[in-house]
């Protein structure tokens, strides 16, 4: 190891590190491979390294920067990839077998985005087998460990990008979230993920889970580095007709302020309904979000109960509405154009071989249950209701957000389970998500950041923060807030704390 | 709300085209059935008079202009086909009907 | 079985039917992605990762695609939609390429609306329109192996420049008491539709090329009884017969489809209501694969795209721009120029209509512009094998060329020689007579002098013409003709050597 370890720093320290000249790029980005290489063996976050790819762009920045080029803030700040992003040249799977080493012709727009903003790519991180899941046990290519505890979970379907933080093989990540995908595993890992207003950074490129709900997002181990990370993702794309047309918010701004730790004036809503009163909440879990809403109260913040009785029926509305959308967007995978094909002697039998070997159990499931809902005669009792619903979930975060700011709860009932626990009880791996859904229903920003450890397991449990729409700064405010207050206690970010993975 | 069983998730599965084994419709039906069960409540909150949200954030009229921009290279557009012959993608025999 | 004609099956009969006609717009780019929208390319060359489904990417709608939907709903007479959407359109095929089709479901742009549609008689059908709604084409399967057709074939090879290609999909409303005229109808109706989009510009139109297809829906219901109306009995099965690509197939495969199912209502066997395909070369359908497996495509709102919400003004701009119905335009214009109807037949199978209708606008008369076009114009065209509106000419240029000849500055033949040069790009048809000095030669005493060399030269004839013989006179004249190039005014020479020889004319 060298003098410093640059794998533990922020990605702000490490842009200003590089800014002053006290590292180079080619320098951190190899710290984070050889990182990766002792330990994403028993971890894996990671599908593919791409080792070449980053040096090349680490060192095309160092000649920048030496030749006293203007370069973006985070140029030269390696960072990993979640698998659902699509990228020209290195292999895309969105952790599915049926997309074994397909080589994408084109970026995403958010792809393109970290090219233009000079971030080394270190390579793709696994995921729940087309997002679907909240563990990363339904990768095709094998479960993502908890490097806090490698016996468990680390959330999903984000669970590569969430480990890979977790475990210093990368100080960013990009994530997507279509019920909690980032601030699930964010939550479980103890690292910061925000999921953006719906439209708020472009889904071109983005392997489609539910296009109605899907968002990508930032991923890192402080809200800073998280706001550093948004602000190059987010803003207008013209090939996503369902992106906004404003510009991205002032995240990092809005952190800073935060971090004076003075909330006043600033109206905090519990919703009652996700809060753990009506109990399914682990007491650590609800002890440290209490602590943290009496941080909040400390630094001025009016703290007050709002509820939101329609949330009753949130997970039942995504649990329909997911699987519907989904059902239509994984259709393409016929074997006519690429992925697997396993061929038979007539087009119908291939397509029908390919995709029952192609796609894992979870997938399969939700496609059959998406395919039903949509069937005549059902449409109006499961798509059309659960669209009403929606409607609701909206109306009940409006009327919560004329009481208040923002809205908080914890992000997951639980701290991480045990691999395997609940694999083959698809309702109990579904619960995982209560809190985080309604988000997703009504388009609204929502972060994870860390409360602390539950004191009965040592595990993370995250605290869960929602603005309304196109106010995604609020996030980074009063995250910033209480992150300041906590980190204070504990003398540095959570992540710290996590015992060193042993290869 | 009538209970998904075998028979209907055999139908489905031929209508989403995934093959499935005996066994692949006896563990998948049993879970599908408690999955639609704890689901179908959706239809029991929402009346009439509410209207349904297809998109989260409401917006309309969002057009392209008509300018043509470049298409991928024929073999780009063939790279990763599992089997591709005189510039077009290659597939089994179709059987029935032009759609 | 007895067969039965078309004419005894409605005879038995009261025939319902109904038409699907796909336009495919002649936009630059597709539907839903920047590829170019051009017919005949290397398979796979008009493609991108939007329009080959692949995974990540997203659709945006082709604004001039919806203006040109917009058009050609106010053009059927139809209501706009204040907020319409696209719609999923779940199927599995090769040549869709994200096995979904964006299309309209419950929510289409236009809605509502009817078509007069003119019979060669001159009989007016009033068709009602249903719906047109926004969608994307197909690509397009060649099955390779076997006899070529889709049965029997080894394996088939995608091409998806045409996916994604925007289609309005207009369908009418069941058109009911046509009887035996129920084929001309559905003719005249698919003609009328090719006429407008052509004429509205968004389309061009060729049904060889399959930019215009049709869908041709029949069933056949029993007479009434007495005392009973027909209205009272209910529709039969009917079948759809796709892939009807043009107007004399249209015409026969009703005739076909009409006989059919007479033979076998009449033998006492069901018409199963099924997809039938129209094949040209044994002018017969065939039916489609049966369906043991209902067709459920589970519409739902398509949530990449947004709702299309044409604003009122947009709406009424448009109209503005919505040209006369063609069959209406066509017989007023035959009104307005007196052409006897073969003229007019001519006129329009030359595309010449509206090249005729600006060159007179232009200021010159209709049998003049006529003259031009369906004459000189149309045997250049034929050499060049190009259309009429494609020579380098305008309507008003062929005007001037007119103008020149009434004004006696120039005869027949000389304007052929300035069209000559109009063609080749010499400048206008004035410029062109300066420029070649065709003007025909105007001065007496020009004349004169070439009129006097003329008859020394041929001391017989002027004898011959001052015996009375005064037709001899024409070989003067084409002497001097000659001798003047063409230029010179046939008739004026004829006064002076009449005059020179001492004759009166």
């Amino acid at each position: 190891m060298t003098t410093t370890d640059w794998t533990r720093a922020t990605a702000a320290r490490m842009a200003d590190a590089l800014a002053a000249g006290e590292v180079t790029s080619v320098e951190l980005t190899q710290a984070h491979l050889d990182r990766i290489g002792q330990i994403d063996g028993p971890v894996h976050a990671f599908l593919h390294i791409d080792a070449e790819g980053a040096l090349a762009t680490a060192r095309a920045v160092d000649e920048d920067r030496a030749a006293g080029k203007e370069l973006p803030r985070l140029a030269g700040v390696p960072i990993a990839v979640k698998d659902v992003l699509v990228t020209q040249g290195l292999p895309t799977t969105a952790g599915s077998r049926i997309l074994e080493g397909w080589m994408p012709p084109y970026d995403a727009t958010v792809t393109r985005k970290i090219r233009e903003a000079r971030m080394p790519i270190l390579g793709k991180t696994n995921m729940d087998e087309f997002a679907m899941g909240s563990s990363t046990e339904h990768s095709g290519y094998g479960p993502t460990r908890n490097p806090w505890d490698l016996d468990r979970i680390p959330g999903g379907s984000g669970g590569g990008s969430a480990a890979a933080l977790a475990a210093f093989e990368a100080p960013l990540a990009i994530g997507s979230d279509t019920g909690g995908s980032i601030r699930q595993p964010a939550s479980v890992t103890g690292t910061v993920g925000v999921k953006p207003t719906y439209g708020g950074v472009s889904r071109f490129g983005a392997i489609a889970l539910a296009s109605s709900l899907d968002q990508l997002g930032p991923c890192g181990r402080t809200v800073m580095d998280t706001a550093l990370l948004h602000e190059v993702m987010g803003g207008h794309d013209v090939n996503d007709a369902t992106s906004l047309p404003e510009p991205v918010p002032g995240c990092v701004d809005a952190a800073l302020v935060g971090a004076r730790m003075d909330l006043t004036g600033v109206r905090i809503g519990v919703v009652k309904e996700l809060s753990g009163v009506d109990g399914g909440f682990q007491d650590g879990v609800k002890q440290r979000f209490d602590e943290s809403l009496e941080r909040l109260r400390g630094m001025g913040a009016e703290v007050v109960e709002v509820s939101c009785p329609s949330f009753e029926y949130a997970l039942a509305a995504y649990y329909v509405i997911l699987p519907s959308e989904a059902s239509s967007n994984l259709a393409k995978f016929d074997s006519v154009r690429f992925g697997l094909r396993v061929e038979k002697d007539t087009v119908e039998k291939t397509m029908l071989a390919t995709r029952a070997e192609g796609f894992g159990d979870e997938v399969k499931r939700r496609i059959i249950l998406g395919t039903y809902a949509l069937s005549a005669g059902y449409y109006d009792a499961y798509y059309g209701s659960a669209q009403k619903v929606r409607t609701l979930v909206q109306r009940d975060f409006a009327a919560a957000f004329e009481q208040c700011d923002v809205l908080v709860s914890p992000t997951t009932p639980t701290t991480p389970f045990k691999i395997g626990e609940r694999v083959d009880d698809p309702m109990a791996m579904y619960l995982n998500d209560i809190a985080t859904i309604p988000a997703n229903l009504a388009g609204i920003p929502g972060m994870s950041l860390p409360a602390g450890l539950a004191p009965e397991d040592g595990l993370p449990a995250g605290f869960q923060i929602l603005a309304p729409a196109h106010e995604d700064a609020r996030l980074y405010r009063i995250g910033a807030a209480l992150e300041a207050s906590l980190t204070a206690d504990w003398g540095g970010p959570l992540t710290a704390q996590a015992p060193e993975v042993t290869a | 709300m009538s209970q998904l069983d075998r028979s209907d998730v055999a139908r489905l599965a031929g209508l989403a085209r995934i093959d499935m084994t005996d066994e692949d419709l006896d563990r998948l039906s049993g879970q599908l059935a408690v999955i639609v069960d704890a689901v179908a409540k959706v239809a029991e909150v929402a009346g009439e008079d509410v209207p349904a949200t297809s998109h989260p954030i409401p917006m309309s009229n969002v057009h392209r202009e008509d300018e043509v921009r470049p298409s991928l290279a024929q073999d780009a557009a063939l790279a990763a086909a599992p089997d591709a012959e005189d510039g077009r993608f290659r597939v089994p025999q179709i059987l029935g009907e032009e759609a | 079985m007895t067969t039965m004609t078309y004419e005894q099956a409605m005879e038995e009969f009261d025939p319902v039917f109904g038409i699907e006609v796909h336009v495919e717009l002649n936009t630059r780019t597709k539907m839903f992605c920047g590829c170019a929208n051009e017919f005949g390319a290397e398979p796979n060359t008009q493609v991108c990762p939007v329009c080959l489904g692949l995974p990540g990417a997203m659709p945006v709608t082709n604004e001039k695609a919806v203006e040109s939907a917009v058009r050609l709903g106010l053009a059927l007479g139809c209501s706009i939609r204040e907020s319409s959407r696209f719609a999923r359109k779940n199927y599995f095929y090769p040549d869709l390429a994200k096995d979904y089709q964006i299309s309209q479901y419950d929510e289409p742009t236009c809605y509502e609306g009817s078509l007069d549609v003119v019979l060669d008689d001159g009989t007016v059908v009033e068709i009602g329109i249903e719906r047109a709604h926004i969608e994307e084409d197909a690509g397009k399967n060649t099955h390779v192996g076997g006899t070529g057709g889709i049965q029997g074939a080894d394996y088939s090879l995608v091409d998806y420049n045409r996916g994604g290609v925007p289609l309005v999909e207009i369908v009418t409303k069941p058109i009911t008491g046509m009887g035996a005229r129920t084929a001309e109808v559905a003719r005249a109706y698919v003609a009328t539709i090719r006429d407008y989009v052509r004429a509205l510009g968004i389309s061009d139109g060729r049904m060889e090329q399959g930019s215009v297809r049709a869908d041709v829906n029949l069933s056949l219901r029993p007479k009434p009884a007495a005392g009973e109306s027909q209205d009272d009995v209910p529709f039969g099965k009917r079948s759809e017969t796709k892939n009807v690509n043009s107007l004399r197939a249209i015409e026969r495969a009703v005739h076909y489809e009409a006989a059919r199912q007479a033979s076998l209502l009449l033998a006492g066997k069901p018409v199963v209501q099924e997809t039938r395909h129209w094949h040209e070369d044994t002018l017969s359908t065939t039916p489609g694969r049966s369906k043991e497996e209902a067709e459920d495509y589970r519409y739902f709102p398509e949530p990449d795209l947004l709702p299309v919400e044409p604003a009122r003004a947009w709406v009424e701009e448009l109209r503005g721009t919505i040209p006369e119905h063609p069959a209406k335009m066509r017989a007023r214009l035959q009104e307005e120029w007196g052409f006897a109807d073969l003229e007019m037949r001519d006129v329009v199978a030359a595309d010449a209509l509206s090249l005729i209708a600006e060159t007179i606008a232009a200021g010159t008369t209709a049998q003049a512009a006529r003259k031009w076009w369906m004459g000189e114009l149309s045997r250049v065209a034929n050499d060049r094998e190009v259309a009429l509106a494609a020579l380098p000419v305008t309507p008003a240029a062929v005007a001037e060329l007119q103008g020149l000849i009434d004004s006696g500055k120039i005869n027949d033949k000389l304007a052929r020689q300035a069209l000559e040069g109009v063609l080749a790009g010499e400048g206008s048809p004035a410029e062109v007579v300066a420029a070649r000095g065709l003007e025909v030669v105007s001065d007496d005493s020009a004349l004169e002098k070439a009129v006097d060399d003329a008859l020394a030269a041929q001391p017989d004839v002027l004898a011959k013409i001052q015996d009375g013989k005064v037709q001899a006179a024409g070989a003067i004249v084409g002497a001097v003709m000659k001798a003047t190039r063409g230029q010179a005014d046939a008739g004026r020479v004829r006064e002076i050597i009449l005059q020179r020889a001492g004759v009166e004319g």
